[in-house]
């Protein structure tokens, strides 16, 4: 890959570990609320404050979706897993230790394949997944010389995933954070939301020479929250390290932040202190134990995954592996993609409805920054439309100024064509009268034309659409043309 | 097992307590004495025993339902607080 081309000599090693929130009604050791955007510390109770005398009780569902999210990737779930504390002040953190888990994770050694630039697949090791819970937020503006603390935040499940340091350049990571995001969703265990924080990501990267066995020192970029900020960090981060070392400098162990608005990672000097987390099993939670019942019934709950789907869209749909890959992304537009092929006619109009559902509802949907739930045009609706384009009422072309109608009224395919008059003509007569005017209009081009000049037909076929406002059905306008012109 | 000057310091410091000049040979040489008493255990041979992570050997962690259970009351527990506003905790500011 050219990412590698662009550091002769080098060779990049990354490692993510991604926090996922997870979606769960209440928190992960209290039964507080964890809605986004409440006011402050409205949903923070005595548990998630860090008052004396309290005592955590496990969320059934976090551990559920943990489980869930382990039996996807293949992962081997704990029978027995254990809550450790891990030791550090700061203010959103209110009892002083982040309940966490530590040597025994619920989660522990998957992989997940990735799909890269050339084609080829590549397995990336999940190193381990574990539990854990969110702190809360502080805030510094307007505050004079105090920060301001919402823990609205504190105690929200998280499932913090740790990769291996398996992916090679800027690109494989966002490609692995897609498919993690991708995988997520589609598990219903976490809404993959960034703006919101409901899924972040720090980055372990460093650089040694081609060839070196060792692995060179790491920086850890923190809390980057968007792919696009991702691959430019590390980016950064590569061509940081690369620079220092190539200048003979060393590179420090530390954690980087980084900032988008000047596109640079910077230390963050107050962390340089090395991290010593005393991390103990916490005595007020015991280990988790999990039956094969337990690991059974959440087995049945796992809905056909985004690989297998893609896999099933290539052979069933005859789609290119893209085209399945870019569908299948969401499974909210997988789900549309198929309502859309069922309702127009099924796998013969599974081309059709790729195309359509890739190109003018996506466009769509980015343009008016919606979503698939919210879209003004219904999977009946753009089916409706299909059909139309299948059985000649309309032209392809027409059928894009019908779509655009359907999404800023709300109405049917054939609503639209009715009111604005744009059936298709497929009365050869009607076709043939056009023809007619425009040849006498144009007896120049007629008379090149028909000496040899073939370039012209295009020129003939534009003026004839133009005469039925772009109504003739093209294939039928071709036939009759070529007979017409004919000397 | 005996610990030194500086790890008492280190270890002051993880736990953010003040402990002065004066105090440090004080918190060593005690600290030093509870980890030789309770090194003794190490004279036993725990190498087939599993490390236990609770007293409660063979009990499991209870799980709850995911419900909502907890109503708004910021502004009762924020009594206790030395600060707030707008509902926020105040503390002396914090910024990376």
């Amino acid at each position: 890959m050219n990412e590698q081309s662009a550091h002769a000599g080098w060779e990049v090693v990354i490692g993510l570990e991604i926090h996922a929130q997870l979606a769960t009604r209440s928190k992960i050791f209290s039964g507080s609320a964890t809605a986004y955007g409440a006011a402050p510390n409205s949903q923070a109770n005595l548990v998630d404050l860090g008052y004396p005398g309290v005592l955590p009780v496990l969320n059934r569902e976090a551990v559920r979706m943990a489980v869930k999210f382990g039996l996807a990737t293949g992962s081997k779930v704990a029978r027995r897993s254990v809550f450790a504390r891990k030791n550090y002040f700061y203010p959103d953190l209110p009892k002083g230790y982040q309940i966490s888990q530590y040597e025994l994770p619920i989660v522990a050694t998957g992989t997940l394949d990735i799909l890269l630039d050339d084609g080829s697949i590549k397995t990336i090791g999940i190193t381990r997944a574990h539990l854990e819970e969110d702190a809360g937020k502080s805030t510094h503006e307007g505050l004079g010389a105090a920060s301001g603390i919402d823990l609205n935040r504190a105690g929200t499940p998280l499932l913090e995933i740790v990769s291996e340091p398996d992916l090679r350049g800027a690109k494989e990571a966002v490609a692995y954070l897609k498919k993690i995001h991708t995988l997520v969703r589609y598990l219903e265990i976490c809404d993959g939301n960034m703006q919101e924080g409901s899924f972040r990501c720090d980055a372990n990267v460093s650089v040694r020479r081609v060839g070196a066995e060792k692995f060179g020192t790491r920086c850890e970029i923190k809390n980057v929250n968007s792919f696009r900020y991702v691959e430019k960090a590390i980016n950064y981060e590569v061509a940081r390290q690369i620079d220092v070392l190539e200048g003979g400098g060393t590179i420090v162990q530390e954690t980087r932040l980084y900032d988008a608005a000047k596109d640079e990672t910077r230390s963050m000097r107050s962390k340089e202190e090395a991290n010593d987390y005393r991390y103990f099993p916490d005595p007020d939670l015991l280990p988790v134990e999990l039956d094969e019942s337990f690991i059974e019934a959440v087995r049945q709950t796992l809905p056909e995954l985004p690989d297998e789907k893609a896999d099933r869209f290539c052979a069933d749909y005859g789609l290119s592996r893209y085209d399945a890959l870019v569908l299948t992304a969401s499974r909210d537009l997988a789900d549309y993609y198929e309502a859309v092929v069922s309702g127009s006619g099924g796998a013969s109009a599974a081309k059709l409805a790729a195309n359509w559902v890739m190109g003018d509802f996506s466009g769509a949907l980015n343009r008016d920054n919606a979503d698939v739930a919210t879209a003004r045009v219904s999977s009946a609706a753009l089916a409706g439309l299909l059909a139309r384009i299948q059985d000649d009422t309309i032209s392809g072309k027409i059928a894009k100024e019908v779509f655009e109608a359907m999404w800023a009224e709300g109405l049917s395919a054939d609503a639209v064509i009715e009111a604005k008059g744009l059936k298709q003509i497929t009365d050869t007569g009607a076709i043939e009268a056009a023809i007619d005017e425009v040849m006498a209009a144009n007896p120049k081009q007629l008379e090149e034309y028909r000496s040899g000049k073939d370039r012209l037909f295009g020129f003939f076929v534009g003026q004839t659409m133009k005469a039925t406002q772009g109504k003739a059905n093209p294939a039928q306008l071709n036939d009759l043309l070529k007979r017409k012109l004919a000397p | 097992m005996s610990l030194t000057r500086s790890q008492v310091e280190s270890i002051a410091h993880l736990a953010r307590l003040d402990i002065s000049e004066a105090e440090l040979p004080v918190y060593a040489d005690s600290l030093s004495k509870i980890l030789s008493f309770v090194e003794q255990l190490s004279a036993a041979d725990t190498s087939s025993v599993e490390p236990m992570a609770h007293p409660l050997d063979g009990e499991s962690q209870r799980l709850r339902a995911d419900e909502v259970s907890e109503t708004d009351r910021h502004e009762k527990y924020q009594a206790n607080a030395p600060s707030v506003t707008d509902a926020l905790y105040l503390v002396p500011r914090v910024i990376e």
